[in-house]
Protein backbone atom coordinates (compact mmCIF):
# COMPACT_ATOMS: atom_id res chain seq x y z
CA UNK A 1 0.00 0.00 0.00
CA UNK A 2 2.69 2.47 0.99
CA UNK A 3 4.69 1.58 -2.09
CA UNK A 4 1.74 2.22 -4.33
CA UNK A 5 1.20 5.66 -2.77
CA UNK A 6 4.84 6.52 -3.35
CA UNK A 7 4.56 5.52 -6.99
CA UNK A 8 1.53 7.77 -7.40
CA UNK A 9 3.39 10.66 -5.82
CA UNK A 10 6.38 10.21 -8.12
CA UNK A 11 4.17 9.92 -11.18
CA UNK A 12 2.18 13.02 -10.21
CA UNK A 13 5.43 14.93 -9.78
CA UNK A 14 6.59 14.09 -13.31
CA UNK A 15 3.16 14.88 -14.75
CA UNK A 16 3.40 18.30 -13.13
CA UNK A 17 6.83 18.80 -14.66
CA UNK A 18 5.42 17.94 -18.09
CA UNK A 19 2.65 20.48 -17.59
CA UNK A 20 5.11 23.11 -16.38
CA UNK A 21 7.27 22.56 -19.48
CA UNK A 22 4.21 22.98 -21.69
CA UNK A 23 3.01 26.16 -20.03
CA UNK A 24 6.44 27.73 -19.92
CA UNK A 25 6.81 27.58 -23.71
CA UNK A 26 3.17 28.45 -24.40
CA UNK A 27 3.61 31.81 -22.67
CA UNK A 28 6.04 33.14 -25.29
CA UNK A 29 3.48 33.49 -28.08
CA UNK A 30 5.31 36.29 -29.95
CA UNK A 31 8.34 34.02 -30.18
CA UNK A 32 6.12 31.15 -31.36
CA UNK A 33 4.70 33.27 -34.20
CA UNK A 34 8.13 34.57 -35.22
CA UNK A 35 9.54 31.03 -35.26
CA UNK A 36 6.55 29.82 -37.23
CA UNK A 37 7.03 32.53 -39.85
CA UNK A 38 10.68 31.54 -40.33
CA UNK A 39 9.80 27.84 -40.68
CA UNK A 40 7.13 28.65 -43.26
CA UNK A 41 9.30 30.92 -45.44
CA UNK A 42 12.07 28.32 -45.48
CA UNK A 43 9.46 25.65 -46.24
CA UNK A 44 8.39 27.42 -49.44
CA UNK A 45 12.01 27.90 -50.57
CA UNK A 46 12.95 24.27 -49.84
CA UNK A 47 9.96 23.04 -51.82
CA UNK A 48 11.00 25.13 -54.84
CA UNK A 49 14.61 23.89 -54.71
CA UNK A 50 13.72 20.20 -54.24
CA UNK A 51 11.02 20.25 -56.91
CA UNK A 52 13.66 21.11 -59.55
CA UNK A 53 14.73 17.46 -59.22
CA UNK A 54 11.53 16.35 -60.98
CA UNK A 55 12.31 18.15 -64.25
CA UNK A 56 13.27 14.82 -65.83
CA UNK A 57 10.83 12.31 -64.29
CA UNK A 58 8.14 11.98 -61.70
CA UNK A 59 9.91 9.62 -59.25
CA UNK A 60 13.32 10.13 -57.57
CA UNK A 61 14.57 7.65 -54.93
CA UNK A 62 11.03 6.62 -54.02
CA UNK A 63 9.72 10.21 -53.79
CA UNK A 64 7.20 11.83 -56.12
CA UNK A 65 6.60 15.62 -56.05
CA UNK A 66 3.75 15.32 -53.54
CA UNK A 67 5.80 13.14 -51.15
CA UNK A 68 8.74 15.54 -51.54
CA UNK A 69 6.78 18.63 -50.50
CA UNK A 70 5.23 16.63 -47.65
CA UNK A 71 8.78 15.72 -46.59
CA UNK A 72 9.61 19.44 -46.52
CA UNK A 73 6.55 20.56 -44.53
CA UNK A 74 6.66 17.79 -41.92
CA UNK A 75 10.38 18.48 -41.56
CA UNK A 76 9.83 22.22 -41.11
CA UNK A 77 7.17 21.44 -38.52
CA UNK A 78 9.30 18.99 -36.57
CA UNK A 79 12.36 21.31 -36.26
CA UNK A 80 10.96 22.95 -33.13
CA UNK A 81 9.38 19.74 -31.76
CA UNK A 82 12.71 17.87 -31.68
CA UNK A 83 14.84 21.04 -31.17
CA UNK A 84 16.95 20.04 -34.15
CA UNK A 85 19.69 22.62 -33.54
CA UNK A 86 20.15 21.48 -29.93
CA UNK A 87 19.72 23.54 -26.78
CA UNK A 88 22.14 24.78 -24.17
CA UNK A 89 19.94 25.53 -21.16
CA UNK A 90 21.06 22.60 -19.00
CA UNK A 91 24.70 23.06 -20.06
CA UNK A 92 24.42 26.69 -19.01
CA UNK A 93 23.18 25.56 -15.56
CA UNK A 94 26.18 23.27 -15.30
CA UNK A 95 28.54 26.08 -16.29
CA UNK A 96 27.05 28.49 -13.74
CA UNK A 97 26.99 25.85 -11.01
CA UNK A 98 23.17 25.87 -10.61
CA UNK A 99 23.27 22.15 -11.31
CA UNK A 100 24.26 21.64 -7.67
CA UNK A 101 20.73 22.72 -6.70
CA UNK A 102 19.22 20.46 -9.38
CA UNK A 103 21.07 17.47 -7.96
CA UNK A 104 19.72 18.14 -4.46
CA UNK A 105 16.10 17.79 -5.58
CA UNK A 106 14.37 14.53 -4.64
CA UNK A 107 13.69 13.59 -8.29
CA UNK A 108 15.92 11.87 -10.80
CA UNK A 109 17.73 14.60 -12.78
CA UNK A 110 17.52 12.90 -16.17
CA UNK A 111 13.85 11.98 -15.74
CA UNK A 112 12.93 15.47 -14.53
CA UNK A 113 14.61 17.15 -17.50
CA UNK A 114 12.97 14.62 -19.83
CA UNK A 115 9.53 15.34 -18.35
CA UNK A 116 9.98 19.07 -18.89
CA UNK A 117 11.20 18.44 -22.42
CA UNK A 118 8.14 16.31 -23.21
CA UNK A 119 5.92 19.21 -22.11
CA UNK A 120 7.90 21.58 -24.30
CA UNK A 121 7.62 19.21 -27.26
CA UNK A 122 3.86 18.92 -26.72
CA UNK A 123 3.48 22.68 -26.89
CA UNK A 124 5.65 22.78 -30.04
CA UNK A 125 3.53 20.02 -31.59
CA UNK A 126 0.35 22.06 -31.17
CA UNK A 127 1.85 25.30 -32.50
CA UNK A 128 5.12 25.00 -34.42
CA UNK A 129 4.24 21.63 -36.04
CA UNK A 130 0.60 22.13 -36.94
CA UNK A 131 1.18 25.67 -38.30
CA UNK A 132 3.60 24.82 -41.15
CA UNK A 133 1.64 21.65 -41.97
CA UNK A 134 -1.57 23.65 -42.29
CA UNK A 135 0.00 26.32 -44.51
CA UNK A 136 1.88 23.74 -46.56
CA UNK A 137 -1.37 21.81 -46.97
CA UNK A 138 -3.15 24.90 -48.28
CA UNK A 139 -0.40 25.68 -50.82
CA UNK A 140 0.52 22.15 -51.95
CA UNK A 141 -1.01 18.74 -52.49
CA UNK A 142 0.41 16.80 -49.53
CA UNK A 143 0.60 13.01 -49.12
CA UNK A 144 -0.58 12.55 -45.53
CA UNK A 145 -1.53 9.31 -43.76
CA UNK A 146 -4.97 8.28 -44.99
CA UNK A 147 -6.12 6.28 -41.97
CA UNK A 148 -6.00 6.65 -38.20
CA UNK A 149 -3.61 3.71 -37.73
CA UNK A 150 -0.79 5.39 -39.64
CA UNK A 151 -1.35 8.67 -37.79
CA UNK A 152 -0.99 6.69 -34.53
CA UNK A 153 2.25 5.07 -35.70
CA UNK A 154 3.48 8.51 -36.83
CA UNK A 155 2.64 9.88 -33.38
CA UNK A 156 4.62 7.08 -31.75
CA UNK A 157 7.53 7.78 -34.09
CA UNK A 158 7.50 11.50 -33.21
CA UNK A 159 7.56 10.57 -29.50
CA UNK A 160 10.58 8.33 -30.13
CA UNK A 161 12.19 11.15 -32.15
CA UNK A 162 11.80 13.53 -29.20
CA UNK A 163 13.32 10.88 -26.89
CA UNK A 164 16.33 10.34 -29.22
CA UNK A 165 16.83 14.08 -29.55
CA UNK A 166 16.59 14.50 -25.76
CA UNK A 167 19.11 11.69 -25.26
CA UNK A 168 21.59 13.35 -27.62
CA UNK A 169 21.11 16.83 -26.16
CA UNK A 170 21.44 15.55 -22.58
CA UNK A 171 24.83 13.95 -23.29
CA UNK A 172 25.94 17.02 -25.26
CA UNK A 173 25.06 19.35 -22.39
CA UNK A 174 26.80 17.09 -19.84
CA UNK A 175 30.08 17.86 -21.61
CA UNK A 176 29.89 21.21 -19.84
CA UNK A 177 31.06 19.36 -16.68
CA UNK A 178 34.47 18.92 -18.32
CA UNK A 179 34.69 21.79 -20.83
CA UNK A 180 34.42 25.34 -19.50
CA UNK A 181 33.25 26.70 -22.84
CA UNK A 182 31.43 24.10 -24.86
CA UNK A 183 29.81 26.48 -27.36
CA UNK A 184 32.12 25.25 -30.11
CA UNK A 185 30.94 21.67 -29.67
CA UNK A 186 27.37 22.90 -29.55
CA UNK A 187 27.59 24.74 -32.88
CA UNK A 188 29.25 21.73 -34.47
CA UNK A 189 26.33 19.59 -33.27
CA UNK A 190 23.80 21.96 -34.87
CA UNK A 191 25.65 21.81 -38.17
CA UNK A 192 25.88 18.02 -38.24
CA UNK A 193 22.30 17.44 -37.06
CA UNK A 194 20.80 19.55 -39.85
CA UNK A 195 22.44 17.51 -42.57
CA UNK A 196 22.36 13.99 -41.10
CA UNK A 197 18.82 14.15 -39.74
CA UNK A 198 17.52 14.64 -43.29
CA UNK A 199 16.20 18.18 -43.04
CA UNK A 200 17.34 19.77 -46.29
CA UNK A 201 17.63 16.79 -48.64
CA UNK A 202 15.88 13.45 -48.08
CA UNK A 203 18.56 10.93 -47.07
CA UNK A 204 17.27 8.76 -49.94
CA UNK A 205 18.66 11.31 -52.43
CA UNK A 206 22.24 10.63 -51.27
CA UNK A 207 24.45 8.03 -52.99
CA UNK A 208 24.28 4.48 -51.49
CA UNK A 209 27.48 4.57 -49.41
CA UNK A 210 26.50 7.91 -47.81
CA UNK A 211 23.01 6.59 -47.02
CA UNK A 212 24.47 3.60 -45.13
CA UNK A 213 26.81 5.87 -43.16
CA UNK A 214 24.06 8.33 -42.23
CA UNK A 215 21.64 5.60 -41.06
CA UNK A 216 24.40 4.26 -38.78
CA UNK A 217 24.10 7.48 -36.73
CA UNK A 218 21.19 8.41 -34.43
CA UNK A 219 20.33 11.55 -36.43
CA UNK A 220 17.87 10.06 -38.99
CA UNK A 221 15.81 8.83 -36.01
CA UNK A 222 15.13 12.47 -35.13
CA UNK A 223 13.57 13.60 -38.42
CA UNK A 224 13.82 11.28 -41.42
CA UNK A 225 12.25 8.26 -39.67
CA UNK A 226 8.98 9.95 -38.60
CA UNK A 227 8.71 11.70 -41.98
CA UNK A 228 9.20 8.43 -43.89
CA UNK A 229 6.54 6.79 -41.72
CA UNK A 230 4.07 9.60 -42.44
CA UNK A 231 4.52 9.48 -46.22
CA UNK A 232 4.76 5.66 -46.35
CA UNK A 233 8.34 5.64 -47.69
CA UNK A 234 9.90 2.31 -46.68
CA UNK A 235 8.72 -0.33 -44.20
CA UNK A 236 7.60 0.81 -40.74
CA UNK A 237 9.13 -1.84 -38.37
CA UNK A 238 12.83 -1.20 -39.27
CA UNK A 239 12.31 2.55 -38.88
CA UNK A 240 10.71 2.18 -35.44
CA UNK A 241 13.36 -0.34 -34.37
CA UNK A 242 16.15 2.06 -35.43
CA UNK A 243 14.55 4.77 -33.29
CA UNK A 244 13.90 2.47 -30.33
CA UNK A 245 17.48 1.15 -30.35
CA UNK A 246 18.88 4.69 -30.22
CA UNK A 247 16.47 5.70 -27.43
CA UNK A 248 17.81 2.86 -25.27
CA UNK A 249 21.47 3.47 -26.17
CA UNK A 250 21.34 7.25 -25.68
CA UNK A 251 19.32 7.28 -22.45
CA UNK A 252 21.64 4.62 -20.95
CA UNK A 253 24.68 6.58 -22.14
CA UNK A 254 23.21 9.69 -20.56
CA UNK A 255 22.85 7.96 -17.16
CA UNK A 256 26.40 6.64 -17.33
CA UNK A 257 27.94 9.98 -18.32
CA UNK A 258 25.90 11.75 -15.61
CA UNK A 259 27.21 9.37 -12.94
CA UNK A 260 30.78 10.12 -14.06
CA UNK A 261 30.09 13.85 -14.33
CA UNK A 262 28.70 14.16 -10.81
CA UNK A 263 32.00 12.79 -9.46
CA UNK A 264 33.86 15.75 -11.01
CA UNK A 265 31.50 18.23 -9.35
CA UNK A 266 32.95 20.28 -6.52
CA UNK A 267 30.52 22.47 -4.58
CA UNK A 268 32.29 25.45 -3.05
CA UNK A 269 31.22 27.56 -0.12
CA UNK A 270 28.69 26.57 2.48
CA UNK B 1 34.56 60.35 -38.49
CA UNK B 2 38.19 59.21 -38.22
CA UNK B 3 37.90 59.21 -34.48
CA UNK B 4 34.69 57.19 -34.59
CA UNK B 5 36.35 54.66 -36.85
CA UNK B 6 39.20 54.29 -34.36
CA UNK B 7 36.72 53.66 -31.52
CA UNK B 8 34.88 51.10 -33.68
CA UNK B 9 38.17 49.32 -34.44
CA UNK B 10 39.03 49.17 -30.74
CA UNK B 11 35.65 47.75 -29.81
CA UNK B 12 35.96 45.09 -32.52
CA UNK B 13 39.48 44.21 -31.37
CA UNK B 14 38.32 43.90 -27.74
CA UNK B 15 35.42 41.67 -28.78
CA UNK B 16 37.68 39.43 -30.85
CA UNK B 17 40.19 39.15 -27.97
CA UNK B 18 37.46 37.97 -25.62
CA UNK B 19 36.40 35.27 -28.09
CA UNK B 20 39.99 34.07 -28.47
CA UNK B 21 40.16 33.49 -24.71
CA UNK B 22 38.66 30.04 -25.38
CA UNK B 23 40.76 28.96 -28.37
CA UNK B 24 39.39 25.40 -28.73
CA UNK B 25 35.81 26.55 -28.66
CA UNK B 26 36.60 29.37 -31.08
CA UNK B 27 38.30 27.00 -33.53
CA UNK B 28 35.36 24.58 -33.41
CA UNK B 29 32.91 27.40 -34.05
CA UNK B 30 34.96 28.52 -37.09
CA UNK B 31 34.92 24.95 -38.39
CA UNK B 32 31.14 24.73 -37.81
CA UNK B 33 30.60 27.88 -39.87
CA UNK B 34 32.81 26.59 -42.66
CA UNK B 35 30.95 23.27 -42.65
CA UNK B 36 27.54 24.99 -42.84
CA UNK B 37 28.63 26.63 -46.07
CA UNK B 38 30.06 23.32 -47.31
CA UNK B 39 26.74 21.59 -46.59
CA UNK B 40 24.88 24.09 -48.75
CA UNK B 41 27.26 23.18 -51.55
CA UNK B 42 26.73 19.45 -50.94
CA UNK B 43 22.99 19.92 -51.35
CA UNK B 44 23.57 21.45 -54.79
CA UNK B 45 26.00 18.69 -55.72
CA UNK B 46 23.65 15.93 -54.48
CA UNK B 47 20.69 17.40 -56.39
CA UNK B 48 22.82 17.59 -59.54
CA UNK B 49 23.51 13.85 -59.35
CA UNK B 50 19.80 13.54 -60.29
CA UNK B 51 19.36 16.39 -62.81
CA UNK B 52 21.39 18.05 -65.62
CA UNK B 53 20.21 21.64 -64.97
CA UNK B 54 18.45 23.67 -62.27
CA UNK B 55 16.28 26.59 -63.38
CA UNK B 56 18.21 26.67 -66.68
CA UNK B 57 21.61 26.70 -64.92
CA UNK B 58 24.35 24.06 -65.08
CA UNK B 59 26.12 22.85 -61.92
CA UNK B 60 29.08 25.19 -62.41
CA UNK B 61 26.75 28.12 -63.00
CA UNK B 62 24.68 27.40 -59.88
CA UNK B 63 27.90 27.08 -57.87
CA UNK B 64 28.99 30.52 -59.15
CA UNK B 65 25.75 32.06 -57.84
CA UNK B 66 26.12 30.08 -54.59
CA UNK B 67 29.72 31.16 -53.96
CA UNK B 68 29.15 34.85 -54.81
CA UNK B 69 26.12 34.90 -52.50
CA UNK B 70 28.03 32.94 -49.84
CA UNK B 71 30.86 35.49 -49.81
CA UNK B 72 28.43 38.41 -49.44
CA UNK B 73 26.28 36.68 -46.82
CA UNK B 74 29.30 35.55 -44.78
CA UNK B 75 30.72 39.07 -44.72
CA UNK B 76 27.33 40.64 -43.94
CA UNK B 77 26.74 38.12 -41.13
CA UNK B 78 30.17 39.01 -39.75
CA UNK B 79 29.62 42.75 -39.90
CA UNK B 80 25.97 43.22 -38.89
CA UNK B 81 24.81 39.78 -37.65
CA UNK B 82 24.96 40.99 -34.04
CA UNK B 83 22.09 43.37 -34.76
CA UNK B 84 19.92 40.32 -34.00
CA UNK B 85 20.44 41.28 -30.34
CA UNK B 86 18.70 44.63 -30.80
CA UNK B 87 15.30 43.51 -29.48
CA UNK B 88 17.01 42.09 -26.39
CA UNK B 89 18.87 45.38 -25.83
CA UNK B 90 15.60 47.29 -26.10
CA UNK B 91 13.82 44.90 -23.69
CA UNK B 92 16.50 45.11 -21.05
CA UNK B 93 17.05 48.83 -21.48
CA UNK B 94 20.73 48.30 -22.22
CA UNK B 95 20.26 50.42 -25.34
CA UNK B 96 20.15 53.51 -23.10
CA UNK B 97 23.80 53.03 -22.29
CA UNK B 98 24.75 52.72 -25.94
CA UNK B 99 22.87 55.89 -26.88
CA UNK B 100 24.88 57.91 -24.37
CA UNK B 101 28.20 57.03 -25.98
CA UNK B 102 29.74 59.02 -28.83
CA UNK B 103 29.41 56.28 -31.48
CA UNK B 104 26.23 55.44 -33.44
CA UNK B 105 24.19 52.75 -31.67
CA UNK B 106 24.25 50.49 -34.74
CA UNK B 107 28.05 50.54 -34.91
CA UNK B 108 28.27 49.74 -31.20
CA UNK B 109 25.86 46.80 -31.40
CA UNK B 110 27.78 45.38 -34.36
CA UNK B 111 31.21 45.92 -32.81
CA UNK B 112 30.49 44.70 -29.29
CA UNK B 113 29.83 41.17 -30.50
CA UNK B 114 31.91 41.00 -33.64
CA UNK B 115 31.69 37.22 -34.13
CA UNK B 116 34.91 36.45 -35.96
CA UNK B 117 33.89 32.77 -36.22
CA UNK B 118 31.53 33.78 -39.04
CA UNK B 119 34.61 34.31 -41.21
CA UNK B 120 34.63 30.49 -41.50
CA UNK B 121 31.74 30.78 -43.94
CA UNK B 122 33.60 33.32 -46.06
CA UNK B 123 36.64 31.06 -46.32
CA UNK B 124 34.60 28.15 -47.75
CA UNK B 125 32.70 30.41 -50.15
CA UNK B 126 35.96 31.99 -51.32
CA UNK B 127 37.50 28.57 -51.98
CA UNK B 128 34.49 27.45 -54.03
CA UNK B 129 34.44 30.79 -55.87
CA UNK B 130 38.10 30.33 -56.80
CA UNK B 131 37.42 26.81 -58.05
CA UNK B 132 34.38 27.88 -60.09
CA UNK B 133 36.07 30.92 -61.65
CA UNK B 134 39.03 28.74 -62.66
CA UNK B 135 36.97 25.90 -64.15
CA UNK B 136 33.74 27.45 -65.49
CA UNK B 137 33.69 28.30 -69.22
CA UNK B 138 33.91 32.09 -68.85
CA UNK B 139 35.29 34.41 -71.58
CA UNK B 140 37.03 37.02 -69.48
CA UNK B 141 36.73 40.69 -70.41
CA UNK B 142 37.91 43.64 -68.27
CA UNK B 143 34.28 44.40 -67.40
CA UNK B 144 33.63 40.83 -66.25
CA UNK B 145 36.81 40.81 -64.12
CA UNK B 146 35.65 44.04 -62.51
CA UNK B 147 32.22 42.54 -61.87
CA UNK B 148 33.70 39.40 -60.32
CA UNK B 149 35.70 41.56 -57.90
CA UNK B 150 32.91 44.02 -57.19
CA UNK B 151 29.99 41.62 -56.75
CA UNK B 152 30.90 40.28 -53.27
CA UNK B 153 31.03 43.91 -52.12
CA UNK B 154 27.77 45.10 -53.70
CA UNK B 155 26.16 41.91 -52.39
CA UNK B 156 27.56 42.75 -48.95
CA UNK B 157 25.98 46.22 -49.04
CA UNK B 158 22.65 44.76 -50.18
CA UNK B 159 22.54 42.06 -47.51
CA UNK B 160 23.63 44.50 -44.77
CA UNK B 161 20.81 46.81 -45.86
CA UNK B 162 18.32 43.92 -45.68
CA UNK B 163 19.62 42.97 -42.23
CA UNK B 164 19.25 46.51 -40.87
CA UNK B 165 15.79 46.92 -42.42
CA UNK B 166 14.68 43.53 -41.06
CA UNK B 167 15.89 44.19 -37.51
CA UNK B 168 14.48 47.73 -37.22
CA UNK B 169 10.83 46.58 -36.71
CA UNK B 170 11.89 44.88 -33.46
CA UNK B 171 12.03 48.39 -31.96
CA UNK B 172 8.24 48.05 -32.01
CA UNK B 173 7.90 44.26 -31.63
CA UNK B 174 10.36 43.83 -28.80
CA UNK B 175 9.59 40.17 -28.09
CA UNK B 176 9.86 38.97 -31.68
CA UNK B 177 13.62 38.37 -31.70
CA UNK B 178 13.28 35.68 -34.33
CA UNK B 179 11.11 37.64 -36.77
CA UNK B 180 14.04 39.23 -38.70
CA UNK B 181 15.25 35.69 -39.52
CA UNK B 182 12.40 35.32 -42.01
CA UNK B 183 14.20 37.97 -44.05
CA UNK B 184 17.89 37.73 -43.15
CA UNK B 185 18.70 34.02 -43.08
CA UNK B 186 16.01 33.36 -45.67
CA UNK B 187 17.74 35.81 -48.02
CA UNK B 188 20.96 33.94 -47.33
CA UNK B 189 19.35 30.80 -48.74
CA UNK B 190 17.36 32.52 -51.50
CA UNK B 191 20.34 34.35 -53.01
CA UNK B 192 22.42 31.12 -53.15
CA UNK B 193 20.25 29.74 -55.97
CA UNK B 194 19.39 31.16 -59.40
CA UNK B 195 16.14 33.07 -58.85
CA UNK B 196 14.67 31.18 -61.83
CA UNK B 197 14.35 28.17 -59.48
CA UNK B 198 11.55 30.03 -57.69
CA UNK B 199 8.23 31.31 -59.00
CA UNK B 200 5.08 33.22 -58.10
CA UNK B 201 4.85 35.48 -55.04
CA UNK B 202 8.01 34.00 -53.52
CA UNK B 203 10.05 35.09 -56.57
CA UNK B 204 8.52 38.56 -56.71
CA UNK B 205 8.93 39.15 -52.96
CA UNK B 206 12.42 37.76 -52.36
CA UNK B 207 14.02 38.76 -55.69
CA UNK B 208 12.58 42.19 -56.37
CA UNK B 209 10.65 43.67 -53.42
CA UNK B 210 13.56 42.56 -51.24
CA UNK B 211 16.27 42.98 -53.89
CA UNK B 212 17.69 39.44 -53.55
CA UNK B 213 18.15 38.96 -57.31
CA UNK B 214 20.84 41.67 -57.36
CA UNK B 215 23.09 40.03 -54.74
CA UNK B 216 24.48 37.28 -57.00
CA UNK B 217 21.99 36.30 -59.72
CA UNK B 218 22.20 39.29 -62.09
CA UNK B 219 25.96 39.80 -61.67
CA UNK B 220 26.46 36.06 -62.34
CA UNK B 221 24.42 36.36 -65.55
CA UNK B 222 26.71 39.18 -66.68
CA UNK B 223 29.89 37.27 -65.79
CA UNK B 224 28.65 34.16 -67.60
CA UNK B 225 27.30 36.17 -70.58
CA UNK B 226 24.01 34.29 -70.16
CA UNK B 227 20.53 35.39 -71.19
CA UNK B 228 18.05 35.91 -68.34
CA UNK B 229 15.62 32.94 -68.25
CA UNK B 230 13.05 35.35 -66.79
CA UNK B 231 13.39 37.55 -69.91
CA UNK B 232 13.84 40.87 -68.05
CA UNK B 233 15.83 43.82 -69.59
CA UNK B 234 19.56 42.96 -69.98
CA UNK B 235 20.55 46.26 -68.35
CA UNK B 236 19.41 44.85 -64.97
CA UNK B 237 22.51 42.67 -64.77
CA UNK B 238 24.74 45.75 -64.33
CA UNK B 239 22.42 47.58 -61.95
CA UNK B 240 23.52 45.89 -58.69
CA UNK B 241 25.68 48.83 -57.43
CA UNK B 242 22.83 51.28 -57.97
CA UNK B 243 20.28 49.02 -56.29
CA UNK B 244 22.71 48.52 -53.40
CA UNK B 245 23.03 52.27 -52.82
CA UNK B 246 19.25 52.67 -52.95
CA UNK B 247 18.72 49.77 -50.51
CA UNK B 248 21.29 51.20 -48.09
CA UNK B 249 19.47 54.54 -48.13
CA UNK B 250 16.07 52.95 -47.45
CA UNK B 251 17.51 50.77 -44.68
CA UNK B 252 19.11 53.80 -43.00
CA UNK B 253 15.74 55.61 -43.00
CA UNK B 254 13.93 52.60 -41.48
CA UNK B 255 16.58 52.17 -38.78
CA UNK B 256 16.43 55.85 -37.93
CA UNK B 257 12.64 55.68 -37.59
CA UNK B 258 13.02 52.69 -35.26
CA UNK B 259 15.63 54.40 -33.12
CA UNK B 260 13.42 57.52 -32.86
CA UNK B 261 10.53 55.34 -31.69
CA UNK B 262 12.65 54.07 -28.80
CA UNK B 263 11.90 55.90 -25.58
CA UNK B 264 13.70 53.70 -23.07
CA UNK B 265 12.27 51.44 -20.42
CA UNK B 266 12.39 54.07 -17.69
CA UNK B 267 13.75 53.49 -14.25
Amino acid sequence: MAWRLLWFAVLACYLRLIRAGFRRYASYWQAIIAGLATNVVFGFMRCAVLLTVFAGGSWVAGYDPSRTVTFVWIGQGLIAVVLLWGDSEFGERVRRGDVAVDLLRPVDLQCALLAEDLGRAGCALLTRFSGPLLIGGLAFDLTLPGWAGRWAVFGLSVLLAVLVSFGLRFVLNLVAFWLLDWRGLHSLYAVIAGLLAGLVVPIGFFPGWARALIWATPFPAILQAPIDIAIAHGAVPPLLLHQLAWVVILLAAGRWVLSRAVRTLVIQGG
Amino acid sequence: MGEQLAVYRRLVAASVRSQLAYPTSFALQCVAQAVVQLEDMMIIVVLFTRIPAMGGFSRQEVLLVYSLAGMSFGLAHLMVGSLDRTAQLVRTGQLDGLLLRPLPAMAQICACEFALRRAGKVVTALAVLGYVLATAPITWTPLRVLLALLTPLTGLVLLCAMWVAAVAPTFWLVEADELPNTLTYASGMFTSYPVSVFSGWLLRLMAFVIPGAFVAYYPALAILGKADPLGLPPLLRYSAPLVALLAAGVAALIWRAGLRHYVGTGS
